[in-house]
């Protein structure tokens, strides 16, 4: 733990009616830092959430915050705010009597509410609307006034609950930069629950992906991205190609394939096992452009356009037929065009393919994948 | 093939017929009796035009008995919803399936017919009753309390009956009530007393009208707790209404009392109706 650590979480846990939600889970957050808790629903980051929050205690372990145990401190005396989900705005308040309500709460004097309030709605760009009541708001409206209505209380922490899920596409896009930059300006320590990775990867200065009640992997966006360290991150952080066979010292050998060479996590035991190799459509190169790279050969079954790039589905000679996605920029479709149907081979240099080891845990892997849509 | 508004005119039709029968006739009957001269015999005088039984009605006499109508009827108001709000919230609190079963405890009483459960009141609270009996045998009081044939006992008598409709109105009020408010306000610092009294009060407040108008209404026209309970010694609105029709055979009269009792609840429900439309107009309809 080092020295700027704000929040840490020693083996917590969380049981309801003997059913594990969190299932021991170490980690530090840091001042200043804009941490993710990434999963799909029920992998037990709200739960965490709002033991964080003082809204559940832990079955087991500790919280601190700046070095005091929070525990069992209630919500009403926790230097942390929460920004739900569904905003929880007082319907029977105007936006300024909401945002005040915690300084109220406080006992502040009246000069200092008002004079914090004007504040922090011009900060959310709120400040016309302040008479108006929530169901005279729109959504993203309403999300603003949530977070003012926690940022006026200068929390410690400010914990923030899927906070651009009931936004739509361009509005969430556009909060996400909002918020980091507010982070920044406030320099308040966030911590937001999400289980849409894109939300994580652009906001999130660390992320800590969460498969049932565990973290699963803990870094910064690239890490995650370009370096997962088992099949779960893998698939629960953007579009993964995966090529299953048994793991040896030298690399993966797939059935028709021969032998797949790639980079183990490091730690990783070298003990012969079932593994798989998984690398990213954008890694795979058209053409043996690489004289060190994995060659594989397919046919091409579907192509799609997306503006910017293009993607290929190909299907795999040996590997059982398996499918792998392909994607180039639509630079490089000029370039070299591909037709549907066409035998193409492809590339995949050794360093953008992780070995990762255990068997396809379908159960764990479909719910992954239908969440992260 | 049947419209909408067909079908919707066809499903009220016997809901509408019903109450226009039993609930409009009667009292345009009651209302048209006020106006005429009571019968030598009983019975109503139709050839004398009167519009004196209304006049009557501000004869201190009667001014005095419904303003201690009005009183017995407020103070069972504001008990009903101190018992009744408080046990509602905290049905809201336990589990979905504990919830009903509480609900239904909450009900139990309505089993039991209403005057069997006066007089059970009354095998309690008399002086060898089973609470005067008990404390004297503990010693605690040497002479047997007061405690039936007065208005304490009307009071305890109206409580006890009305208790379960405010904990159901209270309870739809707090069921609906977003939870996640209250956790908020816990989480912007508020302690439980200033959530209670700052997010879940002024938001369920529709319910808890709804519940006192309830009682209020029921309370200032009820007969038989006063009869039965009050012993004669408490002589309220409904008392009178009773007297006049079965007792001193002046229908006329009783009417023009029973019209002041319709206009006092009309004006009730009217007021609560607004509370309602008011709340669930400032929080968009979700009230």
């Amino acid at each position: 733990m080092s020295a700027n650590t704000l929040l840490a979480a020693e083996k917590v846990e969380k049981r309801f009616s003997g059913v594990v939600a969190v299932d021991g889970i170490d980690l530090a957050i840091a001042e200043n830092e804009f941490f993710a808790l990434l999963g799909p629903s029920g992998c037990g980051k709200t739960t965490l959430l709002r033991m964080i929050a003082g809204f559940e205690t832990p079955t087991a372990g500790h919280l601190t915050l700046d070095g005091k145990d929070i525990t069992t401190v209630p919500p009403n005396r926790r230097p942390v705010n929460l920004m739900f989900q569904s905003y929880a705005l007082f319907p029977h308040m105007s936006v300024e009597a909401n945002v005040a309500y915690g300084l109220e709460a406080e006992g502040r004097p009246r000069d200092e509410i008002r004079r914090r309030v004007g504040e922090v709605l011009e900060l959310t760009v709120l400040g016309e609307l302040a008479k108006r009541r929530p169901h005279e708001l729109s959504g993203g409206q309403r999300q603003r006034v949530a977070l003012a209505r926690a940022l006026v209380k200068k929390p410690r922490l400010l914990l923030l609950d899927e906070p651009l899920s009931a936004l739509d596409r361009r509005l969430r896009e556009q909060m996400q930069l909002e918020l980091k930059r507010m982070r920044h300006e406030v320099g308040i320590t966030f911590v937001v629950v999400t289980h849409d990775q894109e939300e994580a990867l652009v906001m999130a200065d660390r992320i800590a992906v969460l498969d049932r009640g565990r973290i699963a992997q803990l870094g910064s966006p690239r890490d995650l991205y370009d370096r997962p360290e088992n099949r779960f991150t893998a698939r629960f952080l953007g579009q993964m190609n995966f090529l299953e066979g048994r793991l040896g010292p030298d690399g993966l050998t797939v059935d028709g394939l021969g032998l797949v060479r790639g980079v183990r996590p490091a730690g990783a035991t070298d003990a012969t096992s079932i593994g798989c190799a998984a690398f990213r459509p954008e890694r795979v190169e058209i053409g043996d452009v690489a004289t060190a790279g994995n060659s594989l050969s397919g046919t091409v079954e579907a192509i799609a356009y997306h503006g910017n790039s293009q993607s290929l589905i190909v299907r795999l000679d040996g590997a059982g037929g398996t499918r792998i996605a392909v994607s180039r920029s639509s630079t490089a479709a000029d370039v070299r065009p591909v037709a549907s149907g066409e035998a193409v081979r492809l590339t995949v240099p050794p360093e953008h393919v992780r070995l990762l080891a255990g068997g396809p845990d379908t159960s764990a892997a479909a719910s992954a994948e239908a969440d992260a849509h | 093939m049947t419209s909408p508004r067909l079908s919707r005119t066809i499903l009220m039709a016997p809901g509408l017929g019903w109450l226009a029968l039993f609930l409009l006739v009667p009292c345009l009957l009651v209302f048209f009796n006020a106006f005429y001269e009571r019968g030598i015999y009983g019975g109503v005088d139709y050839d004398a035009f009167t519009t004196e039984n209304f006049a009557r009605l501000i004869d201190p006499l009667y001014v005095e008995v419904f303003l201690g109508s009005a009183r017995i009827a407020l103070i069972t108001t504001v008990l009903a919803v101190l018992i009744g709000y408080p046990a509602a919230y905290a049905i809201t609190l336990a589990s979905p399936g504990a919830q009903t079963r509480l609900l239904i405890l909450a009900m139990l009483p309505f089993w039991t017919n209403y005057l069997i459960r006066t007089y059970a009141w009354m095998v309690l609270l008399n002086r060898t009753g089973l609470i005067n009996a008990g404390l004297i045998d503990a010693g605690v009081i040497t002479e047997p309390l007061p405690l039936l044939y007065n208005e304490f006992a009307v009071i305890l008598g109206l409580v006890y009956s009305y208790v379960p409709f405010v904990i159901l109105a209270a309870y739809a009020s707090l069921a609906r009530l977003d939870r996640s408010l209250i956790e908020a306000s816990a989480d912007l610092g508020a302690s439980g007393a200033r959530t209670f009294l700052k997010v879940v009060l002024p938001l369920t407040l529709p319910g808890v009208a709804a519940g006192s108008v309830f009682v209020f209404v029921l309370s200032i026209g009820n007969f038989i707790t006063p009869d039965l309970l009050g012993g004669g010694h408490v002589q309220m609105l409904g008392n009178l209404i009773y007297d006049q029709f079965l007792t001193a055979r002046d229908w006329p009269f009783g009417a023009a009392l029973s019209m002041l009792l319709i206009a006092v609840m009309m004006v009730l429900l009217f007021t609560q109706a607004v509370v309602v439309h008011r709340a669930s107009a400032r929080s968009g309809g979700r009230a």
